[in-house]
């Protein structure tokens, strides 16, 4: 049995999480006896794809074709369940992004498999692979086993570690999959970057404002200090709804799920439904000025104060740590 | 254009989550329950659909007795006609799936609509196993739609950006947040939807691909040091992040 791990790439640039999902592989791959493949499928990947070997595949399959350039859900698809079946895939993982979590379920159809989606944690128990992950807003933890013969995960990005080791051989095939034009049903024609931050689901840090940042016109604090970190913006439901923020900044159980290593909440009380969405963060910083706020319950570090004096302040700090 | 919108009941977000005796499913003793609120925007945008094009609206939850409240709802915001696909015993995404499939692909729809997720376990899974199974095009995560008769034009969230998506029709949507403003039921609505007829059938069996070994409450936190109270704590802060926590 093999181990198939989805390596995401845009714009013949590996995501973060391709290494991540590929280091994943290997190590379930060496404690269950199982090769490990990476697959990427792309327009123009076959320079970039023997940068997975250094995360442990051992053998890479690249898909190249011109209309694979943009993102087709039915044309990826059938191209990932393709190589799954020539390869006889025990298991599967891709990340749980944008790309992914849209192809696991059409896998999942495809391969009657089934899909422990967006686990935080993978444990081999006997031949087993245990899938964990919050549910409820991360009001509860659930365990699941995959017990169809051919098993899908996705990997929430960020949470898996991925560093590289150099010197690992790996060998990278060509492979087709014969696309005709009904393959292609769905199709992007084209991306609309949005220039700037990165997003909050990639981003190893977040800055987060909310509701007592008081107004749009202040969110220059936030913006100033993410940029002194290279990290994003995020906000709270509260000033989404009043437009003070795009809600693709949103965070929380209606907005995006985040696991960055540093998150600093701003004039943020911490409701549950904030909480769901950043609760896996690895360090997190609030800063509030009512000390009684929620969200210093979950916060590993906190300032009791006005963010108009908070903030400059903890701006001028970092840019002198950082040599800024 | 036929168009169908599923829709799922969910606990409240305020809802305290206990773990039930089997240590598999929570307790479900004294939680309340609303639409999922993603499947908001995917009514709203059914019911723009018909504004639009005409035809007819039907909404679909697979659930126990208790999912007819979120027909209602539905239906209270204009929906024509719901179905109830009645069965209280849990099921993984695969067999919820199959069974609204086989539901589905039978009422051959123009448009199926989904939110992009229900809220309690967050699968993500449904649309696009529903379009496959029922082999329609998709596109998840819509926050722009640009509907015509033949194919939609879509922009789906990424990871930065948007991405634009053709996509032929029949097609699976699943919308995210910011495609529309959803509208409250009229009073009319409301009124009305308490006599409509909710449909009822029995939903087939599949075997679960994915079980549940156990389901525990998150281990607790404690609670994190105050470096300070006012902005003479920033240096310290700092400090600490840098040397305590390495995380800049
Ligand atoms: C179905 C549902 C889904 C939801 N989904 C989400 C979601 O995805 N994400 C989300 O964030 N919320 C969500 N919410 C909303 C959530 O319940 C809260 O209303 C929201 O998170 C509050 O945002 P806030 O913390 O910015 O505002 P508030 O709760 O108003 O908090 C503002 C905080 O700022 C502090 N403050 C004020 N002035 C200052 C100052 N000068 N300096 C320092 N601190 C100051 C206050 O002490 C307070 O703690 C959802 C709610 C529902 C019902
Ligand atoms: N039991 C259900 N019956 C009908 N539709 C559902 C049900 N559960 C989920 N859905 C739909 O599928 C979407 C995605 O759900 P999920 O895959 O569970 O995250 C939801 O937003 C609903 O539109």
């Amino acid at each position: 049995m093999k181990i198939l791990a989805f390596a995401e790439q845009r714009e013949g640039k590996f995501k973060k999480s391709a290494f991540e999902v590929t280091q994943a592989a290997k190590k379930l791959g060496g404690q269950l006896g199982m090769e490990v493949i990476a697959v990427v499928v792309g327009d123009s990947v076959s320079g970039i794809a023997g940068e997975l070997g250094a995360y442990g595949a051992g053998r890479i399959l690249t898909v190249q074709d011109p209309r694979l350039h943009f993102y087709s859900t039915t044309a990826y698809a059938k191209v990932i369940a393709e190589i799954a079946r020539r390869e006889n895939a025990g298991v599967i993982l891709l990340p749980a992004s944008q790309m992914g979590k849209d192809l696991a379920p059409r896998l999942g159809a495809k391969l009657n498999a089934g899909v422990a989606a967006d686990c935080t944690a993978l444990a081999v128990g006997g031949s087993d692979i245990v899938a964990s992950r919050p549910i409820y807003a991360g009001k509860a933890m659930i365990s699941v086993k995959v017990t169809s013969p051919v098993k899908i995960f996705t990997l929430r990005p960020n949470v898996f570690t991925a560093s590289p080791v150099n010197g690992a051989a790996s060998s990278v095939e060509a492979c087709t999959v014969d696309l005709a034009d009904a393959d292609f049903s769905a199709k992007a024609t084209s991306v609309k970057v949005a220039e700037g931050r990165p997003d909050v689901t990639e981003a190893s840090i977040i800055v987060s404002g909310g509701r007592g940042m008081k107004g749009p016109e202040h969110f220059h604090l936030i913006e100033t200090l993410a940029d002194v970190l290279g990290g994003a913006v995020g906000a709270s439901r509260a000033v989404v709804d009043a437009g003070w923020r795009p809600h693709d900044e949103q965070v929380g159980q209606t907005g995006k799920t985040v696991s960055p290593s540093l998150y600093l909440a701003c004039g943020i009380s911490g409701a549950v439904q904030h909480i769901a969405g950043m609760s896996s963060s690895k360090c997190i910083v609030a800063v509030n000025k009512d000390k009684d706020a929620p969200i210093f319950q979950i916060a590993d570090y906190g300032i009791v104060g006005d963010v108009f004096e908070v903030l400059p302040a903890l701006t001028a700090e970092l840019k002198k740590t950082l040599g800024k | 254009m036929k168009i169908i919108v599923c829709i799922n009941h969910v606990p409240d977000t305020e809802a305290k989550i206990k773990i039930g005796a089997d240590g598999r499913t929570i307790d479900k003793a004294g939680i309340n329950y609303m639409l999922s609120p993603y499947d908001e925007f995917a009514i709203e945008a059914a019911l723009r659909l018909k504004e639009k094009f005409g035809g007819e609206t039907l909404a679909i939850s697979l659930g126990g007795d208790v999912h007819k409240e979120t027909l209602r709802k539905a239906l209270a915001m204009g929906v024509e006609k719901a179905l109830l696909l009645k069965d209280d015993s849990p099921r993984d995404s695969d067999s919820i799936g199959r069974a609204l499939a086989e539901e589905i692909k039978a009422l051959a729809p123009d448009v199926v609509l989904f939110g992009k997720q229900s809220i309690d376990y967050s699968d993500e899974l449904l649309p696009g196993l529903v379009a496959e199974h029922i082999g329609a095009s998709s596109v998840t995560c819509v926050v722009k739609l640009d509907a015509q008769e033949k194919s939609f034009v879509c922009e789906r969230e990424i990871e930065g950006g948007h991405e634009v998506v053709t996509a032929i029709l029949p097609v699976v949507i699943s919308t995210q947040k910011g495609l529309n403003e959803p509208r409250y039921p009229s009073l009319k609505g409301i009124m009305g939807a308490k006599s409509k007829p909710i449909e009822e059938r029995q939903p087939k069996a599949f075997d679960s691909l994915v079980e549940v070994v156990a389901m525990s409450k998150p281990p607790a936190k404690q609670a994190g040091k105050i470096v300070g109270t006012d902005a003479s704590a920033a240096a310290e802060l700092v400090r600490l992040l840098h040397e305590e926590a390495k995380v800049i």
